[in-house]
């Protein structure tokens, strides 16, 4: 077990400088999610036209790999379609799966692949991208 | 307390996790089960298995007499009146709900008051938010002291004539404190309450004896302290079970059964429908002669000594908290580190073999008021050494390290 392969340099950067932290206005679509095992919890907010993710933001407390993963997702997100957006979250799904998936939206996002060797981290790691998806129905 | 004779008994503790040998504190979750209970769970299945209090077939005696001989083991260890006052459950949690659904809604009605603490694991939590729902009755909460402790005067403030349950910890899963209760039983029954006590983090680390603190009910669970999971068990006052009615209905509860009425056993067998866990209570009794023979009371001690170091060597560690008071605790040290969310700090822990508890620990009005999300927390039973608490400490300030240096 590497703790090296699970906290990247890239992933530190993001928990210690979070990319897109904070509120967008009032008529973002915004997704409460929260993990009832550990505590975890995340508000994300998409802002939509026409179908297409315009910005994104989100608050939440939990560890380095939900905060990172958040600040990721959110990079990778904006400009995309509904249809890129679920295509994305899921390659972020098979990545935890430990497939080879790209990302070339965001190739940090891909550091996150140690964590498929932490299974209990894993449920931290995919925080963020279930608010997206679940943001993405509604 | 021989601790390399205890540890040798426990199977589980002799391994490597991640290239370190395992040091296991995390007790208040789940104990280890020594050979002792294997055992008695492997010989009950191989000898003596068949249902219980059914047929007159020997096997079916020899698992009656093992599955009632430990129902009198469980008596004995919380001086019970009487071995019919004990009530198998599933667990602790079982144990309270079943006071919440039967007793209370019995009890309760709207203008009463069912009084707990912010303290309390949602298992001591939610069934009465709920009772209180479905009666009507008024959820009222004791305060916390700052230290986490609760005074009594607080308790004679919110305790009153319309009282009628309180329900309270004995010791606090995250605090590690330990809660006034015979006091607090004389202020319930002084207004004419009831007391529902919450042993889980009490039976398995201290001698308990219902009758002094004069608990009307007392719930703990099995795997805690030594036992099997899936087995735990409820006291009551007599004349309080007596009164009270079942919520669960079929096999083994029942008196007569009419094509439209039934009647219902005596206690404790109303309130056991279906076939119990029969191995499980088997290995409870077995964890109970386990902890009898080396003596709660040295148990106690030594837990007690190794968190007051615990709580020292820890409080020399820079950007440490550490939460609940410095005395009155039992072996568990709850804490956070600067910087370091507990998940990261579980990970780094167990990466050096090191097993601890992170997250919310199912208090999150507990969290609420701590102002945290989450904590750490490291907790000891009887098979633990101070060199274990030393590899604790040395981790979490290589912990520090390592997330100093990865976050710059």
């Amino acid at each position: 077990m590497q703790l090296d392969d699970l906290y990247r340099r890239v992933i530190m950067d993001h928990y210690k400088n979070p990319r897109n932290r904070g509120s967008l206005n009032e008529d973002a679509v915004t997704i409460n999610l929260n993990n009832p095992t550990c505590g975890d919890r995340i508000a994300l907010q998409l802002q939509v036209v026409d179908g297409k993710v315009v910005d994104a933001k989100y608050t939440g407390e939990g560890c380095s790999i939900s905060m990172s993963s958040a600040s990721m997702m959110t990079e990778a997100v904006k400009g995309r379609t509904f249809e890129e957006a679920i295509n994305m979250a899921e390659r972020f799904s098979a990545l935890m799966k430990g497939e080879d998936v790209e990302f070339q939206e965001n190739e940090d996002i891909e550091a996150l692949s140690g964590v498929n060797k932490f299974p209990a981290r894993i449920k931290c790691a995919t925080l963020a991208w279930n608010a997206l998806r679940k943001g993405i129905e509604q | 307390m021989n601790i390399n004779a205890i540890r040798e008994q426990f199977p589980v503790l002799h391994q490597e996790i991640n290239g370190h040998p395992l040091v296991y504190l995390d007790s208040a979750a789940s104990s280890q089960k020594p050979r002792s209970v294997i055992d008695a769970v492997t010989r009950y299945y191989e000898l003596d298995n068949a249902n219980v209090h059914r047929g007159v077939h020997t096997l079916g005696s020899r698992a009656t007499d093992a599955f009632e001989g430990a129902r009198q083991k469980v008596a004995a260890l919380l001086n019970a009146e009487s071995p019919e006052q004990i009530i198998f459950t599933r667990g602790t949690t079982t144990a309270l709900n079943l006071v919440a659904s039967s007793y209370a809604r019995t009890v309760c009605k709207e203008g009463d008051e069912i009084v707990i603490t912010p303290m309390e694991h949602h298992s001591n939590l939610i069934p009465w938010q709920q009772a209180a729902k479905a009666t009507g009755a008024t959820l009222k909460y004791i305060p916390l002291q700052p230290d986490g402790s609760i005074s009594i005067k607080d308790a004679e403030a919110v305790i009153t004539a319309n009282t009628k349950i309180v329900a309270i910890t004995y010791v606090s899963n995250v605090l590690g404190v330990i809660n006034p209760i015979k006091e607090l039983a004389a202020i319930a029954h002084r207004n004419g309450a009831v007391i529902v006590v919450d042993g889980a983090q009490s039976t398995p680390h201290m001698k308990v004896d219902v009758q002094d603190l004069d608990a009307d009910f007392y719930a703990f669970s099995g795997h805690k302290m030594c036992g099997p999971t899936g087995i735990g068990a409820l006291y009551g006052k007599k004349e309080l079970l007596s009164n009270m009615e079942p919520i669960e209905y079929g096999g083994e509860m029942i008196d007569f059964v009419e094509l439209y009425e039934s009647t219902w056993k005596e206690i404790p067998y109303r309130f056991e429908g279906g076939t119990p866990i029969i191995a499980g209570a088997v290995g409870l009794g077995a964890a109970i002669d386990f902890l009898q023979e080396i003596g709660l009371d040295e148990i106690d001690k030594h837990e007690k000594q190794l968190a007051a170091y615990a709580y020292n060597r820890l409080s020399e560690i820079d950007g440490i908290t550490i939460y609940g008071p410095k005395d009155n605790r039992v072996g568990l040290v709850t804490f956070n580190l600067d910087d370091v969310h507990p998940h990261d700090v579980s990970t780094v822990l167990d990466s050096k073999g090191i097993a601890i508890r992170a997250g919310h620990h199912c208090c999150q009005p507990l969290m609420r008021w701590l102002n945290v999300s989450a904590t750490a927390r490291a907790s000891f039973y009887l098979y633990n050494t101070e060199e274990e608490v030393d590899r604790l400490a040395d981790a979490l300030i290589q912990t520090k390290e390592f997330f100093g240096h990865a976050i710059g």
